[in-house]
């Protein structure tokens, strides 16, 4: 075990692990994390808290990841680089360990066009593989990414995203290798709607092997309405929604689609749990986190396992 | 090249409504390659300026020149003969060459007439695009002749993110994913091996993060 991450405990232990996302709120408000946290409270293992979610500000992902560890749960700090250089990053990883806090996902964030501040400066100092390489360093060298001794090194469970569906196809294996080579202890997808082209994705995984070096946790996002399924199909980069999920959700009357959403999450979810190398599911219930719980047990995959 | 633009006129008319005679000053080199600062920029700049004027009931008088290069000491020099019969400068040169003048003529108030953008290269006619973000240490031997600094809108090092799209960025369908284009030259160059070395964080010292920075050759320097 490289940590004390429930996440890493959950996953060594052989079970099938479930995390879920939490957006933390735009403004002073601990009221509205807690009461997420309290929804999602026995149904995951452990709670992604989003850095600065499609490049609006909210509460820090430190911020917000503290009130849920003081709440008993498991936060999984996310971190962006578009907004930090490698100095502020490596000062709140280890600020968050002081806390408790084990477990982070490194990404690159998604573009400040995307957000209400377009006209930010985004900092890019490091990229998500050097992410990666620098958290690594951190917890296995005790040295910080300048080379300087860390007094008691931050142990971090080290988390980074796979989009098997973004472009150039052939071209996302070998990136997940990267990822592997610089040192991801697992993996979170994004959502998975289209079962084939993950599959195949899945299959590359395996010749190389790579599923054996990180766990890779399957995405799947509930849809609410035939709305959300067209937009997500036609306006989301790097999103692939087959034609058959937007059909079933129009075949579906609107006082439904919900229901329908939350079904075929839970039969993609069975689908993934055959696949092999597939370690566990990341639930992103964008704004329905009260559904998590409903998810989770009509998946089968409750109760969660206990472990301290 | 340094990539231009010319400003908006109403910006350029604020700058010199205070003063009577200008200068104004082009470069033949990269601002006449993007038609933004050469001789015919100048010449039709010059004349908007005195309609603009003459509208509102004012005459100024301007001076037309322009310069071999204008961050060159050397042809800057040219201008002593008429600095001293103006009131001020206008340059239709990049920044540089606008602070050249300034530091060669420390009285005179210098205003620039265009927004210098980025080194680039002209993509088509009509046409200029990012291409270098003058790093100091150039990674394009190994991404394959096209630079993730500069052309991934994220400067990824490593390759694409998730948002890239038919070989489009996730920002727009307008602008090429660097990693998509570089990924497709590996293929075609038989070096798509050479993708997954990791090209380790980058040191910015050599970019802008030591400060300003300068070139000193020795053999050259007197
Ligand atoms: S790697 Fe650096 S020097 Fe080379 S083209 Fe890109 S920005 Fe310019
Ligand atoms: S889509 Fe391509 S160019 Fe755009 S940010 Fe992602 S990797 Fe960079």
């Amino acid at each position: 075990m490289k940590t004390e991450s429930v996440l890493e405990k959950v996953l060594r232990s052989g079970n099938f692990a479930v995390t879920s996302e939490c957006g933390p709120p735009r403004g002073a408000v601990p009221a509205k994390i807690l009461e997420k946290a309290k929804m999602l409270g026995d149904y995951v293992d452990a709670v992604n808290v989003t850095d600065n979610q499609t490049a609006m500000v909210r509460m820090s992902s430190f911020g917000a990841s503290l009130f849920l560890r003081q709440a008993g749960l498991h936060p999984i700090l996310q971190m962006v680089t578009r907004d930090r250089n490698r100095l502020a990053m490596q000062a709140d990883i280890i600020g968050a360990y002081s806390h408790g806090i084990n477990t982070m996902l490194c990404l690159s964030g998604d573009h400040p066009k995307f957000g209400d501040h377009p006209m930010a400066a985004a900092v890019h100092d490091i990229d998500s593989i050097q992410f990666i390489q620098m958290v690594r360093k951190m917890r296995d060298e005790g040295k910080f990414q300048g080379g300087a001794d860390i007094e008691n090194p931050p142990k971090m469970f080290i988390g980074a995203a796979a989009n098997p569906f973004a472009d150039p196809f052939e071209l996302r294996v070998a990136r997940l290798a990267k990822k592997v080579a610089a040192g991801v202890d697992f993996i979170q997808t994004q959502c998975i709607f289209n079962l084939e082209k993950f599959e195949l994705w899945m299959e590359g995984v395996r010749k190389r092997g790579l599923h054996e070096k990180c766990d890779i946790l399957a995405g799947v996002t509930p849809i609410k309405t035939v709305g959300m399924a067209r937009y997500m199909k036609n306006k989301v980069p790097g999103m692939d929604v087959p034609q058959h999920i937007v059909d079933r959700m129009a075949a579906t009357p609107k006082e439904k689609q919900a229901d329908e959403g939350i079904a075929i999450c839970v039969e993609m979810i069975q689908r993934l749990r055959q696949i092999e190398g597939v370690a566990g599911i990341h639930l992103m219930a964008i704004e329905w986190e009260h559904k998590v719980p409903e998810i989770v047990q009509k998946a089968g995959l409750y109760p969660r396992p206990k472990i301290n | 090249m340094i990539t231009a633009e010319r400003k908006p006129i109403d910006e350029i008319i604020e700058y010199i409504r205070p003063f009577q005679k200008i200068l104004l000053v082009g470069c033949n080199e990269c601002v006449t390659v993007c038609s933004a600062g050469g001789r015919k920029e100048v010449g039709i700049l010059s004349s908007m300026l005195q309609m603009a004027f003459l509208k509102q009931g004012k005459s100024i008088q301007i001076l037309e020149h322009t310069l071999e290069r204008q961050c060159d000491p050397e042809y800057v020099e040219e201008l002593v003969s008429m600095i001293d019969g103006v009131d001020a400068v206008l340059s239709m040169a990049c920044g540089c060459g606008v602070q050249e003048l300034a530091r060669r003529y420390r009285n005179k108030p210098v205003f620039p007439a265009v927004n210098t953008k980025f080194m680039g290269a002209s993509e088509r006619q009509g046409v200029w695009a990012e291409r270098c973000a003058g790093c100091g240490d150039c990674l394009l031997g190994i991404t394959a002749g096209i630079c993730p600094i500069a052309r991934c809108s994220k400067q990824l090092m490593n390759g694409p993110c998730g948002g890239s799209t038919g070989g489009k960025c996730e920002i727009s369908p307008d602008v090429d994913c660097a990693w998509a284009l570089i990924w497709e030259r590996l293929k075609a160059l038989n070096l798509t091996d050479r993708y997954e070395e990791i090209i380790p964080a980058k040191d910015w010292r050599n970019g802008r993060g030591a400060g300003p920075r300068k070139i000193v050759r020795e053999d050259l320097a007197e």
